[in-house]
């Protein structure tokens, strides 16, 4: 029996929730939203951390919570635990992220230790000890596996000696990290004037900003010396668009195939055209580069390209993990969806796909809690508020096919790096017959 | 909790429940079908997992891509995962996509596409899964796939949900419409829709799309029961890419479905053990002796406490320091369990660790996505969709007499041990 797709139904606006937002006189922002059916609310705090030396960052965030002037680390997990709650910290070469929630009633109390820990916390010498030992074994860990060795070797092509060009601290570098280092970078970066609480929850909007007023009143920030917090720009990336890195791995069982490139910031007055060009290209599954590689030729599971936005500006990476002998052929695909971009402009259908997929990740991005902590967390980098999603909402909504298509000239092979990580006798001959290999 | 829990039953069989919360302008769509990779019979190992990816490859009026074209062109996002006792397909949408995930999902449930080319190019993108998944990563399939074949003897209970793909490739159309007609029946299934809809509208349209598929009978489920370890069992592994050793050390459990209250306390004290730095574990193994960066529990293999029917295990397992011995983990462990056996939990711990368990299961009903995943294998499994909001009070119902009883019975001479030893990478 033939039966018709059913249409959608009538599409609604996107109404972000209702949002409280007040800066205490240590010049700390709190912004609470009032969200959910369950009695849960979720915290996040960013703090910008442009510059900071990357072991102290690491071992920072992994002994953030070890320990306060009035209570142990042990004291510290048992409360944050009874309140059924989470808390936990992580840095990277932009910002230092404090994220948690637990039972909305538990609230206050879990402010008040946040609040402890932001204005009191020791580093205790036994706590740091036990954690630099673990974040030197972690990262042993994660530069084991290739796919995060691949991640690494791309870094360092695209950044040169930008910041970025490392971010994954040496083991040597966290082992020389001192409890007296991480107690001044506390001092000096962990300050209330350019930091930024959200707070998500079944809660009343006032209460909750009294109460963060409350439990943070003791958080001033000890360092007078205003930090810095911009980065250089990223580097230009040299236009050499048959080349090839070709990074080795002995006996790997899959080549990882990276290709990356500059492209617009969220800020952009052109960010919405080029989201959707980037959607059409690679960025979801019904994807021309999915549906190539993976629906047409089986080469890779999860192939896709994913816009990475950083403070210094933001980057398109595109990932397929194939088979040993495919990454020539893996290669070519993705560069081929590259340069058909401004010859095979996004049909009708491939335009609304995107344009309703990108404006439908926005409401669903708002359906939960977390969603909208990490959606403000995230925003909050780009210096953009709660309205931006509504507005950014509308911008979708009308932008052209023409806009988009013009938008997609950043998706080009002509500013973007390619990188291969795998057996490099496996891999070398078919990439040497496509363009010019260079071993890193 | 302010959302209502309706449940009925099509004449075909579908369990259908609906959860209407009007606060949220999206909908999910959850679709369950009680079979699961244990179900599979040696011959066919593989195929509940690769039916799972044939399901977004076309049925009778959705060509090949355009499930996920049509879900995502709505502004969705869609996705399946196979599971040891069931297999889950389900949609997030914007609230006006309802009509068009419900076609969706009966028109594979009437007649899914099963071609020889589909097979073959799935295949190939499992091989690929696998490759991405297990093979290329340090401690790859540890310890979910390691631990089941040393804890257990059946082929039902000890092998992965993957299968060889060399058999996969030998798979035929014939075989595999078969699988789809023993397990993917209304009667062996169960619909949840959780999210912003109006309830009578949605009855009509489930009515419209689902009412007409054949009511072909159930399979009858075996019983996987298998007879209890008769000694301990030890095995080693060498990962080649591992940098660090690494052990798991396992113990079957009581029924998770129909022993309920014997369940739970296994989950306290699994969550005692090693949820936190300070928990009892981590505290004696990473932090006092410091010969673990890290160690980790949970409840069932796949990490399924509730998700997961009979026979299931406990499993600790750990990253060891490069000199550190298994032996010496598992003497701390031995010695924690037999702390726990005498004092029980300070009433303290108990608490907190009841109350992080009810939130984390909370949690998982706070998110529409994970509230209707939750909602329709629950009502698989436990036969009742509020029997997920009922596990909640059971964990605040465990006494520490409880957890002691469970930690005396986890002897040396009931367990499994797996040891990764670390290959040292490339």
């Amino acid at each position: 029996m033939t039966r018709r797709v059913p249409g959608l139904g009538a599409p609604r606006d996107l109404v972000f929730p209702v949002v409280a937002e007040r800066t205490l006189v240590s010049g700390l922002s709190v912004v609470a939203v009032r969200h959910g059916q369950v009695p849960l609310a979720e915290i996040r705090l960013r703090v910008p951390f442009a510059g900071v030396n990357g072991a102290q960052a690491g071992l920072l965030s992994r002994t953030f919570l070890s320990g306060t002037a009035a209570r142990t680390a042990a004291e510290i997990e048992a409360e944050v635990q009874r309140l059924g709650g989470r808390l936990a910290a992580t840095a990277d070469a932009d910002e230092f992220v404090v994220s948690g929630g637990g039972l909305a009633d538990g609230l206050p109390r879990l402010l008040h230790v946040l609040g402890d820990v932001l204005s009191r916390a020791a580093y205790p010498a036994a706590e740091v000890s036990v954690a630099r030992d673990r974040l030197a074994q972690h990262v042993r860990v994660a530069k084991s596996q290739p796919a995060y060795a691949a991640l690494e070797a791309l870094n360092r092509l695209i950044y040169g000696n930008h910041p970025y060009a490392n971010q994954t601290p040496d083991p040597a570098d966290i082992m020389a990290v001192t409890a007296d280092d991480l107690r001044s970078l506390h001092a000096a970066r962990l300050r209330p004037a350019e930091a930024t609480l959200f707070i998500i929850g079944d809660v009343n909007l006032d209460a909750a900003l009294d109460e963060a007023e409350f439990a943070l009143m003791d958080w001033k920030g000890t360092d007078p010396f205003p930090p810095v917090l911009s980065l250089p720009p990223m580097p230009r990336i040299p236009s050499r668009p048959r080349m090839v890195a070709l990074a080795g791995w002995p006996r790997a069982v899959q080549a990882c195939v990276r290709v990356a490139m500059p492209v617009l910031p969220r800020t952009s007055p052109e960010y919405a055209a080029f989201q959707l060009a980037h959607l059409i290209f690679g960025g979801y599954f019904s994807s021309r580069l999915v549906e190539n590689l993976r629906e047409d030729k089986g080469l890779a599971y999860t192939p896709q390209s994913a816009i990475v936005h950083l403070l210094a500006g933001s980057v398109a990476l595109v990932c397929a993990d194939v088979p040993a002998d495919a990454a020539a052929a893996a290669l070519a695909e993705i560069w081929r969806e590259l340069d058909r971009g401004p010859d095979a402009p996004a049909g009708e259908g491939e335009l609304q796909r995107a344009r309703q997929y990108a404006m439908g990740s926005l409401t669903l991005s708002l359906a939960s809690q977390a969603g909208v902590a990490d959606t403000l967390t995230a925003l909050a980098k780009d210096g953009l508020g709660p309205e931006w999603v509504a507005e950014h909402s509308r911008r979708l909504a009308t932008v052209t096919g023409e806009q988009v298509a013009q938008a997609g000239r950043y998706l080009s092979r002509r500013h973007a790096v390619s990188l291969v990580l795998g057996d490099a006798e496996t891999s070398e001959p078919g990439l040497a017959a496509l363009g010019e290999v260079v071993r890193c | 909790m302010t959302f209502p829990i309706y449940q009925y039953t099509l004449r075909n069989g579908l369990r259908v429940v609906l959860a209407p919360d009007r606060m949220v302008p999206v909908v999910g769509i959850s679709v369950v079908y009680d079979v699961g990779f244990r179900s599979e019979a040696e011959n066919n190992a593989g195929f509940a997992h690769l039916f799972e990816h044939l399901m977004f490859e076309g049925s009778a009026n959705v060509r090949k891509l355009e499930h996920f074209r049509l879900v995502q062109g709505a502004g969705g996002t869609a996705n399946g995962v196979t599971h040891l006792d069931y297999t889950e397909f389900f949609e997030l949408l914007p609230a006006n996509g309802l009509e068009l995930g419900l076609f969706l999902e009966a028109d594979r449930m009437r007649s899914p596409v099963i071609t020889a080319a589909e097979i073959a190019n799935q295949v190939d993108v499992i091989a690929a899964e696998i490759r991405s998944k297990v093979l290329s990563r340090p401690y790859g399939g540890f310890p979910a796939a390691k631990v089941p074949p040393v804890l257990f003897s059946s082929f039902h209970n000890s092998h992965d949900g993957y299968g060889g793909i060399g058999e996969l490739r030998a798979a035929s159309v014939a075989a595999v419409a078969r699988f789809f007609r023993t397990y993917y029946s209304p009667r062996n299934a169960v619909m949840a829709v959780a999210g912003d809809f109006d309830c009578s509208a949605a009855v009509r349209l489930i009515d419209r799309y689902f009412a007409g598929i054949a009511a072909t009978p159930a399979p009858r489920r075996p019983d996987f029961t298998e007879p209890p370890l008769p000694a301990d069992r030890h095995t080693s592994y060498t990962d080649p890419l591992a940098p660090l050793p690494a052990f798991a050390v396992a113990w079957r459990v009581p029924d998770p479905i129909t022993d309920r209250a014997a369940y739970l306390p296994y989950l306290v004290l699994n969550a005692a053990l090693t949820d936190g730095a300070f928990s009892r574990l981590a505290g004696r193994l990473v932090a006092g002796q410091r010969i673990a960066t890290d160690v980790a529990g949970r409840l069932g293999a796949g990490n399924e406490p509730f998700t997961a029917r009979n026979p299931s295990c406990l499993i600790l397992w750990g990253l060891l320091l490069p000199q550190a011995s298994a032996d010496a983990a598992l003497g701390a462990i031995d010695a924690e369990l037999c702390r726990i056996a005498e004092d029980g939990l300070a009433p303290d711990e108990l608490d907190r660790v009841r109350a992080r368990l009810t939130a984390t299961l909370l949690a998982d009903l706070d998110r529409v996505q994970d509230r209707v995943r939750r909602l329709a294998v629950t009502t698989c499994l436990h036969g009742d969709a509020r029997a997920a909001v009922m596990l909640a009070a059971g964990i605040g119902e465990v006494t520490s007499d409880q957890v002691a009883a469970v930690a005396a019975s986890m002897r040396a001479s009931s367990r499994a041990v797996v040891e990764v030893i670390p290959g040292g990478g490339p």
